[in-house]
């Protein structure tokens, strides 16, 4: 996944909150937290990096805090809040 | 409810304790269209019947639309009364919808029609939700009036037949259906639709008949015991956390979302912290005035439920964490103080109080849209005290299986 371009999936809403956001999808009617505001940006900035890797540098994530985004970021891709990019 | 010192936060992390201090919007907001309504069940949460003059105009409706849009709420619970009988009801679906604000509407099925059910399945955004409050005609006619249990089970055909996804079968649990869970589950699977259960709250003219239908200690059980069984396969909402005092906590929000995440807005426009909590003290403003998004941000009433609250008496009971002393609207209108057990408390830690509390000085629905004169499916009252339908909404912000917590 870290090697590969990724981005939310277009039925996810994205909603700011104090403590991170919540997305809905509105096709599966799910919803889903994000609790670390790092997180956030890393989903927000999914689309514009050429990679999931470069998305996590972007928003700062160090490296010793990596394995705990990247099993975020795979739950968020079974529930396919977040999907592979193709184009 | 009374302020005091914070509760030492558990962890800090659980999501429970950042909902505790609200959200930037709500995620659970019912709104209810009318109070005119068809029928006229006698546990009805809004008092329905008959409409008022002041509802919102269809420009209004379509206004309010547009900041729910601006501010992401997701979705709304439309409700009433019955929705359906607003002429306008369907145009304002499609606002919503056409504006990103997902539609889930609750109905006594009277209405959905074969074309109505096709032309539902075939828009996105939209789910259905039909009421039923007995798994056979006689416990569902008696409450809910004459016919209905065969309007609600025809509306179910008629939405798995036009290829309906997510049906939800809404049930409010009473004494008398509560030995017919089994049933109830069978009619949601043959109709492909997800069985909603719900709990009957001492609200509008469910006051009246609250201790003639609520169910009994042992009936408690059996619910917890059967929603431990079925697990995510049912929903809940907000429902039964007061059970979580047996054991484990069950799936759903557990915790009073009312003000923090969870609010109504009526058919007038006022908005409350809750649907189920339609009385003076509990409301914050009113979307004509100030707009919803300001009412909801900065009422003074939001902002007192989002601040640290103190359990009362609960605080000394082990169970409080998981039940957190139950639902303020059923203590409210039960009479009970605010800051101490649920009416239903498991642990009968309710039971003194609750006999306290003389005849006459429960609080009373601060508005009653009941009809006043006779209606055609009137339910036929038994042993139940008198009169009326509703929709409630306690549609979980974080249902169990359909939403389920992911966290990063
Ligand atoms: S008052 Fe009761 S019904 Fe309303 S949000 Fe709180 S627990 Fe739920
Ligand atoms: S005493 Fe309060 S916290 Fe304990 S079970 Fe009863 S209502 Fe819940």
């Amino acid at each position: 996944m870290l090697e590969q371009p990724w981005e939310l999936n277009g039925s996810v809403a994205i909603r700011p909150e104090p403590f991170g956001a919540l997305l809905y999808d509105f096709t599966t009617r799910r919803l889903t937290f994000l609790k670390d505001p790092r997180l956030v940006a890393v989903v927000e900035g999914l689309a514009m990096a050429p990679t999931v890797g470069e998305a996590l540098d972007r928003a700062g994530v160090p490296a010793a805090e990596r394995a705990g985004f990247d099993a975020a970021l795979h739950r968020l891709a079974e529930q396919r809040m977040i999907t592979r990019r193709t184009a | 409810m009374t302020l005091a010192p914070e509760r030492p936060a558990a962890t800090g992390t659980r999501l429970v304790d950042h909902f505790e201090h609200g959200l930037d919007a709500p995620i659970c907001l019912t709104w209810e269209l009318t109070y005119a309504c068809n029928l006229a069940c006698v546990h009805c949460l809004s008092s329905s019947g008959r409409r008022d003059p002041r509802e919102l105009t269809t420009e209004e409706c379509f206004g309010l639309i547009e900041e729910f849009e601006s501010m992401k709420v997701f979705y709304v619970n439309i409700g009433g009364g019955e929705p359906t009988v607003r002429p306008d009801f369907w145009e304002i679906v499609d606002h919503a919808v056409a504006h990103n604000v997902g539609v889930k509407f609750s109905t006594n099925g009277f209405r959905i029609t074969p074309e109505r059910a096709e032309r539902l399945a075939r828009t996105d955004y939209v789910d259905v939700q039909v009421s039923l409050d007995g798994a056979t005609p006689e416990v569902n006619d008696r409450v809910r009036g004459a016919g209905t249990f065969d309007a609600a089970l025809r509306a179910l055909r008629h939405l798995r037949d036009a290829g309906m996804q997510d049906t939800k079968l809404s049930v409010v649990c009473t004494r008398e259906n509560i030995p017919q869970l089994d049933r109830f589950k069978e009619i949601a699977d043959e109709h492909g639709a997800m069985l909603r259960l719900t709990r009957l709250r001492p609200a509008g003219r469910g006051a009246e008949v609250w201790n003639d239908l609520h169910p009994l200690p042992d009936q408690q059980r059996t619910i917890y015991d059967w929603l431990v069984a079925h697990g995510e396969g049912v929903l809940t909402g907000d429902s039964f956390f007061h059970l979580a005092a047996y054991g484990d906590a069950l799936p759903g929000l557990n915790l009073c979302g009312a003000g923090r995440v969870v609010c109504l807005v009526d058919p007038v426009g006022d908005v409350y912290a809750c649907p189920f909590a339609i009385h003076d003290r509990f409301l914050a403003g009113n979307v004509r005035g100030e707009g919803f998004g300001s009412v909801w941000r900065d009422a003074p009433l939001f902002r007192e439920l989002r601040s640290p609250q103190t359990g009362g008496a609960c605080t000394r009971c082990s169970a409080y964490d998981a039940c957190r002393g139950g639902c303020m609207a059923a203590k409210f209108f039960t009479g009970l103080p605010l800051d101490g057990p649920d009416p239903e408390c498991v642990k009968g830690n309710a039971t003194e109080a609750l006999a306290a509390v003389a005849g006459g000085t429960r609080p009373s629905p601060s508005q009653d849209h009941s009809h006043s004169g006779p209606v055609r499916n009137a339910p036929v009252p038994v042993t139940i005290a008198r009169r009326p339908p509703a929709s409630p909404c306690d549609e979980s912000p974080v249902g169990p299986g359909r939403d389920p917590l992911t966290t990063g």
